[in-house]
């Protein structure tokens, strides 16, 4: 179980690595939160990154 | 006032830099590695510091006022996913080989991973010519920093070799140790006054939101300014952390392998901190300094901070700018003296099996190497005036070529040392032609196609290593167990 979930992490890196690519917001230059919208999502992106650490050091790292 | 506050932060640092040798423990393994006790947090401040340079304060912004919020993602956000991954994988790996056998540098692992000293010595030159290009961005900076804040009362040259000195003294003087202290202390100045600067900037433009309309609306997109694929090879740059011969000794300095756990959740939180004032500052510089042209738009930071910052302030920015300049310097600095000591020294100025000279004179050499290597990057920055994030770029794209082979040294049993050498020849022919034939293309893509050279280079150099693995005589089992087996962690 701790295994596939490991797994799964593992798969979520790649999938970040995907999203990093944002060829969908490629033309806009729509504002959110007075940011533009290509970099707020990639400020987002980082964000996800660190927390998707914590899971990783969290749940796939068993050394005391 | 803007120099005294500057002269008052460098002695700061010197001063640092004498009280961590309080602590010295007059051994090689404290000087190079600090003893391998350092703690989360300087560990975090450390490889964070290390990695942020003139290029991602001067360098970003110099890069976003010509292209846009893209350059967040090119180097920003690929760096935040790739990097907490490298040292999950590779940086804890090293970590515990390295504490295992009494490693001090990654030659020393390389050399014994594939039983090859040939190899060993082939790797230091390459590392050595690849980390000057990197260190130029330091003295470069630096220079220019003091030159236009003080709006040349202190010329570049000047402005370089104060960076150098200051660097030099408390690097050679306080090892491992105080390299780690000041590296603390200065992430800390420059990711706080920065985002100090980015307020008052802000404050001083009437707000971000009323200075991004008056921007020219194409910077705030990606499309004409970066390419989907440059964007997508792109990624393969911060690769070049695992190869980072500084990068390998901080990863060494780690009390345990649990140590890691926090720089890895909290890198990514870091480098958004750094590259967010950095990226935006740079394409709001349009606003009042429009028309900069190539390396120019480096200074456009700092032509901001004069501008909306004056006086006191402006000094303790340029403060932060030289902080981030000087924490990656110190780093580089030692792991060269730690090279030539450790990886030429030792191993090559022998008699019959015994050290011709004593621990203290071989340290001394390794000084002097030191000191040789940056006097030759300090002439190089008086004749050169590169694009700092140009040059960073063809400094990563070396260090990245030669990313496979950290991989096969932990993660493949069958790899073989003429499997590396062949790759590392490959690295060396394949950057020589690239740089030699395109350095001088702005934004150069292979035939345009925003395929970075780097990609080309990392995927030839695996298939090499791999093709010449697989039909030579693999090392020993005994050394292959030695290091994959044992060398195995109970995490990733």
């Amino acid at each position: 179980m701790k295994n596939t979930f490991k797994w799964i992490l593992y798969s979520i890196i790649i999938l970040f690595i995907i999203l990093h690519n944002d060829f969908w917001f490629w033309k806009s230059s729509q504002i959110i939160l007075g940011l533009p919208i290509g970099l707020f999502y990639h400020i987002l992106l980082c964000i996800g990154t660190s927390l998707l650490m914590f899971f990783i050091v969290k749940h796939a790292w068993t050394e005391k | 006032m803007i120099l005294a506050i500057i002269f008052i932060y460098l002695v700061l640092v010197l001063s640092l830099g004498v009280i961590s040798h309080k602590f010295f423990r007059n051994t090689g393994e404290d000087y190079f590695v600090a003893s391998r006790n350092i703690n989360w947090f300087m560990l975090l401040m450390s490889l964070f510091g290390t990695n942020m340079t003139a290029f991602s304060i001067l360098g970003a912004s110099g890069e976003a006022y010509h292209r846009g919020i893209g350059v967040f993602a090119l180097m920003a956000s690929s760096s935040a996913i790739i990097i907490p991954c490298v040292f999950l994988f590779i940086g804890t790996r090293l970590w515990k080989i390295g504490k295992q056998f009494g490693y001090i540098t990654q030659v020393q692992f390389f050399r014994d991973r594939w039983e090859s000293n040939g190899l060993g010595l082939l790797l230091f030159t390459v590392l050595v010519l690849l980390l000057i290009p990197y260190l130029l961005i330091g003295v470069v900076g630096g220079g220019r920093t003091l030159s236009t804040i003080t709006e040349n009362t202190i010329p570049q040259w000047l402005g370089g070799l104060l960076i150098c000195a200051v660097v030099l003294c408390y690097v050679t003087y306080s090892g491992m140790r105080g390299t780690a202290w000041v590296n603390t202390f200065q992430t800390l100045v420059f990711m706080t006054l920065g985002a100090l600067t980015f307020i008052v900037i802000m404050k001083g433009m009437g707000g971000l939101s009323n200075a991004l309309k008056s921007v020219d609306s194409n910077l705030l997109i990606q499309e004409g300014n970066i390419k989907p694929l440059e964007l997508l090879t792109y990624t393969c740059i911060p690769l070049s952390v695992g190869m980072f011969p500084h990068i390998f000794s901080h990863c060494l300095t780690a009390k345990d392998v649990g140590t890691f756990r926090y720089p890895i959740i909290l890198y990514p939180i870091c480098i958004a901190i750094v590259w967010i004032p950095s990226v935006l500052l740079g394409i709001l510089g349009n606003i009042d300094f429009g028309g900069l042209k190539g390396p120019a738009a480096n200074d456009v930071l700092i032509l901001m901070i004069r501008q909306y910052a004056p006086g006191i302030l402006s000094g303790f920015l340029a403060a932060g700018v030289f902080a981030a300049i000087m924490s990656s310097l110190d780093s580089q600095s030692l792991s060269l003296g730690s090279m030539f000591t450790h990886d030429i020294v030792r191993p090559y100025l022998r008699t019959k099996g015994q050290e011709k000279m004593s621990e203290y004179q071989q340290v001394w050499l390794g000084r002097l190497f030191v000191i040789f290597i940056i006097s030759i990057t300090y002439i190089i920055s008086l004749i050169a005036t590169p694009s700092i994030f140009k040059l960073a770029i063809w400094s990563f794209t070396g260090f990245s070529g030669l990313f496979p082979i950290v991989v096969a040294a932990l993660f493949w049993r069958r790899s073989t040392k003429s499997g590396v050498y062949t790759a590392i020849i490959v690295v060396i022919l394949l950057w020589l032609y690239f740089f030699l034939s395109f350095w001088k293309t702005p934004g150069y893509t292979i035939g345009g196609t925003g395929i970075m050279p780097v990609a080309v280079i990392i995927v030839v150099s695996s298939l090499t290593l791999v093709f010449v693995s697989l039909i030579t005589k693999p090392p020993s089992s005994e050394t292959v167990n030695k290091f994959i087996t044992m060398g195995k962690v109970d995490y990733p």
